[in-house]
């Protein structure tokens, strides 16, 4: 191997994102992931199918993030009972480009070529949104989750208004980490947020520094997640 | 069936292709053309190494040596208690990191405060493994300390205090001086450094009334190079080299001078100093004509002291909106301007000055910093008060956060 491959950063190694000064005056130690996408600017500057007010006819309201975290989304479907096709996908965003361009884009994806079935927009996965968008930044990649999550939270609000209570996909979580209390939503959020090795998502959790036992587990998870999110 | 909502904000233009109008400059600086014409000749004419005893070499040292000279009166000071160094950020790191290692056997404890630029809170943070204890002073709602609180944190053991003259995101001025008479009367040698990155260009930088014993100034906010920074450090004050090698800038700081950019530096230290007063008194007519217009604004916060600030900061939360959204919007007219969000940070971490100030982290995502500096004029602020208003409304419509005023 060249010596200077050392240095090149390989397809599917990404490296973890460094601990570099934050804020105003700090930018990334290599001064990458800033150049956005066409496609991602298109749904930044022009976002398709959001709204102002509620919509009159909505069937299954998700909501998730807080403006805390810095992104916060609110979704309105409308479903057709009989088809199950999701006719209208209506949305508000709290975020930056990343999260208005996912959510503008979920939408579309959700609606077009007639609208998707509840199954199919189900099927959609926070990848596919990035791979529509011609990519995202690595440390943005959490910003397509939240657009999953709220239409699986949106979904779950139809299957209750529709008392078909046993479609819904709980949000419920797992303790791994019984020492810690420590959960599979905690490992997700670490992978989510960059991590990608035991050593990354321990820096963020300290999962299993006290309860060993659950270490396999965690490796696990970590593949699992890693896989849907960066796969 | 359904009506789409589009955004519309006129046509887009991209900003390489109209007028740039630059909001940013506590970020960084361009080079004032007298700083450029002086750095010039230390190119390709007098490239000599100033360690060299031919006249190459005694050419760039001379260079060397009046540039310290000058510095040293800007700051009432011997030009032996200048050390030209890397940046600021290397400059902060060497005051603290070389006076605490040099001066451990006396103690271990430094005192600084919360919103300290992260080149000095991360230096402690790597004392802090080396054995040292940091206490981190909290600030008031507009970004004060209080010397009380300093009083109180003063221990035996302290023996370095850092607090800085002006913060680099909200702009609030600390009271240097009676920071200073509040170290100088605990009846013990602490040492008291200020960066004074961000104050350099406005105020005076006269060591002996400041009350300090090393300060930080560098290049590229006051219309100098980047890569150039400059530390004092006062006669007697016990320091280790930072960066090892060859015995440049007196066995303090090794490595080959960068001539051209200690020209540059000195240069443009003098012309910010010379013409303070006139460009002050213009900034802060145009800082209050921005501030006025941004707290028309609904639902606009000011971040900072109101009084106590650098004439060309402002920095506003904009509620119910994130900072990147609205930066990439004001980018498409050509503004620069930069925000505390997380969005725009490696670490996802909101701006620990902003959090500091005790505002909740949507305050911080939502923060937008607008510096001034030479090229602003008055059209300027009208432009972008004309065009910021439009962007935030859009955003807002399509935000399902809705904060009380």
């Amino acid at each position: 191997m060249s010596l200077f491959n050392i240095f090149k950063k390989t397809k599917g190694q990404t490296s973890e994102p460094q601990s570099v000064d934050s804020t105003i005056d700090g930018r990334t130690a290599d001064g990458s992931d800033w150049v956005y996408s066409d496609e991602v600017r298109r749904h930044f500057f022009e976002p398709q199918n959001f709204t102002t007010k509620t919509p009159a006819d909505y069937n299954g309201l998700g909501m998730v993030g807080s403006p805390a975290c810095g992104d916060m989304m609110k979704i309105w479907l409308t479903i057709d009972p009989k088809t199950e096709r999701i006719r209208d996908f209506k949305w508000q965003t709290f975020g930056c480009a990343s999260a208005i361009a996912s959510t503008s884009m979920l939408s579309v994806m959700v609606t077009e070529n007639g609208g998707r079935t509840v199954d199919e927009a189900l099927q959609i996965k926070p990848t596919d949104i990035i791979d529509r968008l011609s990519g995202l930044p690595d440390r943005k990649i959490h910003c397509s989750v939240l657009g999953d999550k709220a239409l699986q939270a949106a979904v779950n609000d139809y299957f209750r208004r529709t008392r078909q209570e046993q479609r819904m996909k709980p949000e419920g979580s797992r303790v791994i980490d019984r020492q810690l209390n420590i959960t599979d939503k905690d490992i997700e959020k670490a992978v989510v947020d960059g991590a990608r090795t035991l050593e990354a998502v321990q820096a963020k959790t300290k999962v299993g520094t006290g309860d060993r036992g659950c270490l396999a587990e965690v490796e696990d998870l970590i593949r699992f997640y890693v896989e849907k999110y960066y796969g | 069936m359904f009506k789409k909502e589009k955004i519309k904000l006129g046509p887009k233009i991209r900003p390489d292709r109209q007028k740039v109008r630059y909001f940013d400059h506590a970020a960084t600086t361009y080079l004032a053309p007298r700083v450029v014409k002086a750095m010039e000749p230390y190119w390709s004419e007098k490239f000599g190494n100033p360690s060299a005893l031919y006249a190459k070499g005694r050419e760039a040292k001379a260079a060397i040596d009046q540039a310290r000279a000058q510095v040293a009166q800007i700051f009432n000071c011997s030009p032996g208690e200048i050390i030209f160094e890397g940046s600021g950020t290397e400059s902060d790191n060497h005051a603290l990191i070389g006076t605490a290692l040099a001066n451990k056997a006396r103690g271990n404890h430094i005192i600084t405060s919360t919103i300290e630029h992260h080149a000095v809170l991360h230096a402690l943070g790597f004392l802090e493994t080396q054995g040292f204890e940091v206490t981190y002073l909290p600030v008031d709602r507009d970004g004060l300390i209080k010397l009380a609180e300093l009083e109180k944190a003063i221990r035996p053991e302290t023996i370095l205090v850092s607090i800085m003259l002006a913060n680099n995101e909200i702009g609030t001025v600390q009271p240097i001086k009676e920071i200073s008479a509040v170290i100088k009367s605990a009846g013990q040698p602490i040492m008291f450094h200020t960066d004074a990155c961000q104050a350099a260009g406005f105020y005076e930088l006269d060591v002996a009334s400041l009350g300090v014993d090393l300060m930080t100034v560098n290049g590229s906010k006051i219309y100098g190079p980047k890569g150039t920074g400059v530390l004092y450090v006062k006669k007697g004050t016990a320091i280790q080299p930072y960066i090892h090698g060859g015995g440049q800038e007196n066995g303090r700081r090794a490595g080959t001078e960068n001539v051209a950019g200690i020209v540059g530096l000195a240069t443009a230290l003098e012309l910010v100093q010379a013409e303070k007063e006139q460009e002050n008194e213009r900034l802060l007519k145009l800082r209050s004509k921005l501030i006025d217009g941004l707290l028309k604004i609904p639902k606009v916060v000011l971040n900072g002291h109101p009084e106590k600030r650098l004439p060309n900061n402002v920095n506003v939360t904009i509620k119910d909106i994130e900072g990147e959204a609205m930066l990439l919007h004001l980018d498409e007219y050509g503004i620069a301007a930069s925000t505390g969000s997380a969005c725009t940070s490696g670490s996802l971490e909101p701006s620990h000055v902003i959090l500091a100030l005790g505002h909740p982290y949507e305050m911080a995502h939502g923060s937008i910093r607008f510096s001034l500096g030479h090229s602003n004029t008055a059209a300027d602020i009208d432009f972008l008060l004309k065009v910021f208003p439009p962007i935030i409304e859009k955003l807002r419509a399509m935000s399902p956060v809705k904060l009380g005023e």
